[in-house]
């Protein structure tokens, strides 16, 4: 056993495979590794394939927004679905009435997204729980059928077209669009990274925590939700453009209900308050209802209306089982089994080294709180 | 004004329908701090199920007895399977478990019935009665939504005002703790609770059917508007949610009429921040404390 230990130990002792301390460094060091990873993976996947990765980059965004909103600040959210057709429908209006770069249109497109967050925020600041559950979810029932109201400006049931921006000729479109949707990715996730290493970040979570401590330890509680709330619906808004440059038109049913539940599922399956687990969370919202899911009714010889359906069947009955059984979802599981190998190749007993997957001490951005009931504040009424 | 009164009449008509989703979910959340996100998908199960009856043979009031039974039963099995085991923990648990169970029952539906709309009969006629010489839009199938909601609630109000069973339930719903040193057993109550919180759903489902179709989702809306009429009410009063059913039956009757259908789910978020921001805790709630 020591035979595997001490190189083990050696190695990691080194100074250079120690990521740095300092978050932005370490992000940036993250972030570049992984765009050079992927920009390798895209020549190297089909352009389908392509497509795809790039569908897993916006769905990450929106999975990263929601997670700090649900797992990082105790919000949870139902709406991002809503969130993500503001954007769309900016980019698709900005998209017919200019001709604008596409960078200036996709900042609009954030920018519009994060105001209308805070005009639904500000009210849901007022809000917890099951209160604020119910308000998002009217929001993503309601928000993208506005525009079926106005035919004249959105275009009704065909709605607007949004095509993929071309890049330089001899690089395929779809590999374009997903290295802009990737590079989007990475971007928001070090900015995030950041702003949850940051005050803000404290904030957040000390505002899940416990709002009165929170509000006692000087931290002004009802602004501090409400800036979760539009960097999320920010967020959301960049997904629902990215969304609808893959997509090709920009309508309503681009945004059904189903998505903001494939969103919270993606949050509760990568693991409630993990930023690196929306990349597991994004890959299933992703792959599960177009390929894994007609695999399997393909297997089990199932009927259309079975194969059709299966997706949100696995996803609903996912959600529930995931609540009752494993609640830090898999980037938990992950982090379990780090901690463990970490544990066991330390000299010392109390681990004094950095794996890749640990987070410095301190700064636990994983949440089994949120699942484990060490929410201190229960609502309890007239008791 | 005829266009004013008729849109009026429909929105009384919706809103009692709203009231009676919202009692449902009213009943859940006083006794255990939980919304049933779930609720308006298996009031749908059972309305599948009630139509499965119907092509049977059964004739509309032996249907809607049926599916009043069922789910009674569909409502005590959730609460025992899903909800029970996590009680005791935060209500983010609980609001994603019923959200999941939400969609997972909507897909069941997808798989089992197709999205092909179904049109479920009603019990009389659904075209509007002349009176005076003006043509009025209540008609007879109004009048009984309006009846059935009303008996609805007059006989929870008899169950929990009059008999012992209702005294021990609102026990449980105000101090659990308390209520189980008294020698009440709070664990089956709250079961009972869910129990009729489901087939309060289910009256709404089929009071809605008719006039919408059957398909997988149709309970979805009627979800949202029964959750705005429980915040506008109080989302710990049964009273508040005959209230709040109104107003948000007339206030969406108002919006869908005079700004369009398509703006309905829109208004109803409207109608939440506004009352939202007048009184949060809903016209009819009691005071609320909050534990440190």
């Amino acid at each position: 056993m020591d035979a595997l230990k001490r190189p083990v130990r050696a190695l990691t002792a080194q100074p250079w495979f120690r990521l740095p301390r300092q978050p932005m460094l370490r992000h940036l060091t993250f972030a570049v590794l992984a765009g050079v990873g992927l920009y390798f993976l895209t020549n190297w996947l089909s352009a389908f394939n392509d497509y795809q990765a790039g569908q897993v980059a916006f769905y990450a965004i929106a999975l990263a927004g929601l997670t700090l909103l649900t797992g990082i600040n105790g919000q949870i959210s139902l709406g991002s679905g809503g969130f993500m057709a503001v954007g769309a429908f900016t980019l698709a209006l900005l998209y017919t009435h200019t001709n604008w770069n596409l960078v200036p249109e996709l900042a609009i497109a954030v920018a519009v997204s994060v105001v209308a967050g805070g005009i639904i925020g500000i009210p849901a600041t007022r809000l917890r729980g099951p209160y604020l559950a119910g308000m998002t979810l009217t929001v993503a029932l309601g928000l993208p059928y506005v525009t079926n109201q106005y035919n004249s400006i959105f275009g009704g049931d065909q709605g607007l077209t949004t095509p993929p921006p071309t890049g330089p000729s001899d690089i395929n479109p779809e590999q374009w669009l997903a290295w802009i949707q990737l590079l989007c990715a990475l971007i928001v996730l070090v900015l995030l990274g950041n702003l949850l290493r940051s005050r803000f970040g404290r904030s957040f979570r000390a505002v899940r925590d416990d709002e009165i401590a929170a509000s006692l330890a000087g931290i002004n509680v009802p602004r501090t939700k409400v800036i979760a709330f539009m960097v999320s619906s920010g967020c959301a808004g960049l997904a629902g453009a990215l969304l609808a440059l893959s997509a090709g038109v920009t309508n309503s049913a681009e945004f059904p209900l189903a998505l903001s539940i494939y969103l919270l599922a993606g949050v509760v399956l990568g693991g409630t308050g993990s930023l690196m687990g929306v990349w597991w969370g994004a890959i299933i919202v992703v792959y599960l209802p177009n390929e894994w899911a007609r695999s399997l009714a393909n297997a089990f010889h199932a009927n259309s209306l079975v194969s059709a359906n299966l997706a949100i069947i696995i996803f609903g009955l996912v959600l529930v089982v995931m609540m009752m059984v494993a609640p830090a979802g898999i980037q938990g599981a992950l982090r379990w089994v780090a901690g463990k190998v970490a544990a066991y190749f330390s000299s010392d007993p109390v681990t004094n080294m950095t794996l890749p997957l640990q987070e410095p001490p301190g700064s636990n951005i994983n949440s089994p709180d949120i699942a484990g009931g060490s929410v201190t504040e229960t609502e309890k009424q007239g008791v | 004004m005829q266009f004013f009164l008729n849109i009026t009449l429909g929105g009384i008509a919706s809103g009692m329908i709203v009231s009676a989703v919202a009692l449902g979910l009213v009943l859940i959340f006083r006794a255990t701090n939980i919304v049933n996100f779930a609720q308006g998908a298996m009031a749908m199960i059972t309305t599948y199920i009630a139509y499965a009856i119907l092509h049977q043979g059964a004739n509309y009031w032996e249907a809607l007895l049926a599916a009043l039974a069922v789910g009674l039963l569909f409502g005590a099995t959730t609460q025992y399977v899903l909800i029970r085991p996590i009680q005791n923990k935060s209500p983010l648990n609980a609001i994603i478990i019923t959200f999941g169970f939400l969609i997972f029952l909507e897909g069941i539906a997808g798989a089992i019935w197709g999205s092909t709309t179904r049109v479920y009969p009603a019990p009389f006629s659904e075209s509007g009665q002349k009176i005076g010489g003006t043509q009025i839009a209540f008609s007879p199938f109004d009048v009984y939504i309006v009846v059935a909601v009303l008996t609805l609630m007059a006989v929870m109000l008899v169950l929990f005002r009059a008999t012992n069973l209702g005294l021990r339930m609102r026990a449980v719903a105000f101090a659990p703790e308390a209520a189980r040193l008294l020698g009440v057993r709070v664990k089956p109550l709250l079961t009972l609770g869910w129990a009729l919180a489901a087939s309060a759903g289910v009256l709404a489902a089929l009071l809605v059917v008719p006039t919408s179709s059957l398909t997988p989702n149709f309970m979805d809306v009627i979800l949202v508007y029964g959750f705005t009429a429980a915040v506008v009410g109080g989302l710990d009063s049964p009273v508040g949610a005959l209230v709040g059913g109104l107003i948000t039956g007339l206030s969406l009757a108002w919006v869908g009429g005079y700004l369009g259908g398509s703006l309905e789910p829109m208004g109803a978020l409207a109608l939440v921040i506004i009352s939202l921001m007048i009184r949060p805790e809903g016209i009819f709630a009691r005071p609320p404390a909050r534990r440190v």
